[in-house]
């Protein structure tokens, strides 16, 4: 059982305050939907978690079982159970993806996978997200397509195994069908353990696929409503309009 | 470009046998003014007294002659005419000369090595100067490493005599100790169809000013050219690239890579491409990058490129510079991996293309493993 607490954020990028005291529990086996328009913050929410170098937390905490999240570099939020899936995956060239993933799996596990089982978890991985297995020696995310992109998150959200999950609008991009191939990856690592999800976007099309428990409505930096997945609902009927006209 | 910047042909206008028809660099030529001279122990103004303390051993492939000869012996300074003072230098004060060759028709079956090796602890005192004549006949294919280790001030030419429709691939190797001053000439001659692959490896000591160069007789000629550098506090690197396409119809493609680190790191990379009236079909491309990973690190990077016909197959240059990307190293380190690890994988990476390209097993394990042991200074 893992819980994020995450009590009163506050978050800015250069002098502009983005994150104006975000409240929010995310615990083992819930899945929380942060939806909102463009600008809202919710991006700001998910680097700040992670500890991207451009954003400064100003106030507030950030606790994973009660750690001090923001105390820590960026590599250990990730060894101490966070995980961000981006939502533009960085290229990274020259440094081919079995490479990168060993090395991540090695940092995340704190020894190196057995080369045999790696290689099955790796192929198994990219089965069942139906990624070609020749991405295996491309260099990561370089040259790959939207889809791709969000698909070798997922892969490594999978592999890695954290104990919450931060989805930063995984879905955006996808057609249907990528849609649904990336969906199965995020539910079955929601199947696969003690994991909590924190699902952040913009559309609510990802959610017929990927139920939430909670939906957070974000607005003006913070959060101004929550529900239910019948918020969800709300949401699709009547867009943010009221939200941003009242944060504003 | 700067207001200061000459066409290329003006640049290596110059040759010469004899180092008095160059005056003595006072570091405002364009071709001294990234040079610390003062770092040069006499080598440009005719002070450095020979004292011979570099051993040059050739460990040849069995098909291979290697010659020791004297100054008079006339294919020295066949392919090559020194175009600065030091190279001048170093023609004129050299006693013996190596001379190497891959007779007509013959694959050579395993890399030829030389090993130029300096005896002084660092730079010492006076300096030694060398000169190597490597010549590849007609259809024949070879391999050959120039690997420099040691302690010397060392100045030398190296020429490469390609003939018609023949391939040499060399890897040069600086990896001298610490405090070692080595500026060198290394020029390629290619007839008709030739192929020439240069891959040039600069690690260790205190200056190295390399300038390798390319010339065709014929048309078909078709050179690579590519450099990786690692510079550390200090250390002052320095390449010179310069292409003379004066047939037509040959290529020459130029890629070199650089990381620097640590308080004074230098590196400059100057190149020169000309394209003259008479080359048409010419297609040539050239790269320069460069990696800084801490402050206090330059990296100086100049392409040239002059194109005196209209009719080019190809023509292109780049260069850039910049930091370690921060988002390269987030993006690793939010997956769990250490800082220094990232750091690793990222600069593995910059030079990962390159490495690839060196065919001789050794030396790229080598280069690797320097690599790695410069990252983790």
């Amino acid at each position: 059982m893992s819980t994020l607490e995450i009590r009163d954020l506050h978050v800015a990028v250069g002098d502009k305050e983005i994150l104006r005291g975000v409240n929010l529990n995310i615990s083992s086996n819930e899945t929380h939907a942060i939806m909102g328009p463009n600008g809202s913050g919710k991006s700001t929410l998910a680097y700040a978690i992670a500890g991207h170098p451009k954003y400064t937390v100003t106030s507030g905490t950030v606790l994973l079982d009660g750690e001090d999240l923001l105390a820590m570099s960026v590599d250990e939020r990730a060894r101490a159970g966070l995980f961000l899936a981006m939502q533009y995956p960085v290229e990274v060239p020259g440094v081919s993806v079995s490479n990168f993933l060993r090395s991540a799996v090695t940092a995340v596990r704190g020894e190196a996978p057995k080369l045999r089982e790696f290689a099955k978890d790796l192929k198994n991985g990219m089965d069942a997200l139906s990624i070609d297995p020749a991405f295996a020696q491309r260099n990561t995310n370089e040259g790959f397509s939207g889809g791709e992109k969000k698909r070798h998150e997922i892969l490594q959200l999978e592999l890695l195994k954290p104990k919450i999950a931060v989805l930063d609008e995984t879905d955006s991009g996808l057609d249907v069908d990528a849609l649904r191939v990336v969906s199965e990856g995020i539910n079955r690592f929601r199947a696969s353990g003690d994991t909590g999800v924190l699902l952040i976007t913009h559309y609510t099309r990802i959610l017929r696929y990927v139920k939430p428990d909670f939906v957070h409505v974000f607005a003006g930096g913070r959060v101004v409503e929550e529900g239910g997945p019948e918020l969800a609902d709300k949401l699709e009927a009547e867009g943010y309009e009221s939200y941003v006209k009242a944060s504003a | 470009m700067g207001l200061e910047t000459m066409p290329v042909s003006k640049l290596h206008a110059e040759s010469s046998y004899d180092p008095a028809d160059f005056p003595v660099p006072t570091g405002r030529e364009e071709e001294w003014r990234f040079t610390p001279l003062s770092r040069l122990k006499g080598l440009h103004d005719g002070t450095a007294a020979p004292v011979g303390n570099v051993v040059v051993e050739v460990d040849a492939a069995p098909e291979v002659t290697v010659e020791t000869v004297g100054r008079d012996d006339a294919r020295i300074g066949a392919a090559y005419v020194p175009s600065d003072r030091v190279s001048a230098q170093a023609y004129a004060s050299f006693e013996k000369a190596t001379v190497i060759t891959v007779p007509r028709e013959v694959v050579a079956s395993r890399p030829t090595v030389v090993n130029v090796r300096g005896l002084g602890e660092g730079a010492g005192h006076g300096a030694t100067y060398g000169h190597i004549v490597v010549r590849v006949e007609p259809m024949a294919q070879a391999v050959l490493v120039l690997d420099h280790t040691g302690g010397a001030v060392y100045a030398d030419n190296v020429e490469f005599a390609i003939g018609e429709g023949a391939t040499l691939k060399v890897v040069s190797l600086q990896d001298w100790a610490d405090g070692a001053v080595h500026v060198s000439h290394h020029h390629a001659q290619l007839g008709k169809d030739a192929t020439f692959r240069s891959f040039v490896v600069t690690l260790g000591g205190d200056l190295v000013r390399l300038s390798p160069s390319v010339s065709y007789t014929a048309p078909g000629g078709d050179a690579d050219l590519t450099g990786l550098y690692f510079v550390d506090a200090g250390q002052h690197l320095e390449h010179r690239l310069w292409v003379d396409h004066g047939v037509p119809n040959c290529r020459s493609n130029v890629t070199y890579k650089g990381a620097l680190q640590g308080d004074g790191a230098h590196s400059v990379w100057i190149g020169d491409v000309i394209i003259r009236a008479e080359a048409e079909g010419t297609d040539t491309y050239e790269l320069n990058r460069n990696l800084l990973l801490t402050d206090g690190a330059r990296a100086d990077s100049v392409p040239n490129l002059e194109i005196l016909t209209g009719e080019v197959a190809g023509a292109g240059h780049a260069s850039a510079s910049g930091r370690l990307d921060d988002e390269h190293i987030f993006y690793l380190q939010a997956r769990g991996i250490p800082y220094d690890e990232a750091r690793r994988l990222v600069v593995h990476g910059f030079f990962a293309q390159l490495l690839e390209k060196i065919e001789v097993e050794e030396i790229r394990e080598r280069v690797l493993s320097a690599v790695e042991a410069e990252l983790a200074r």
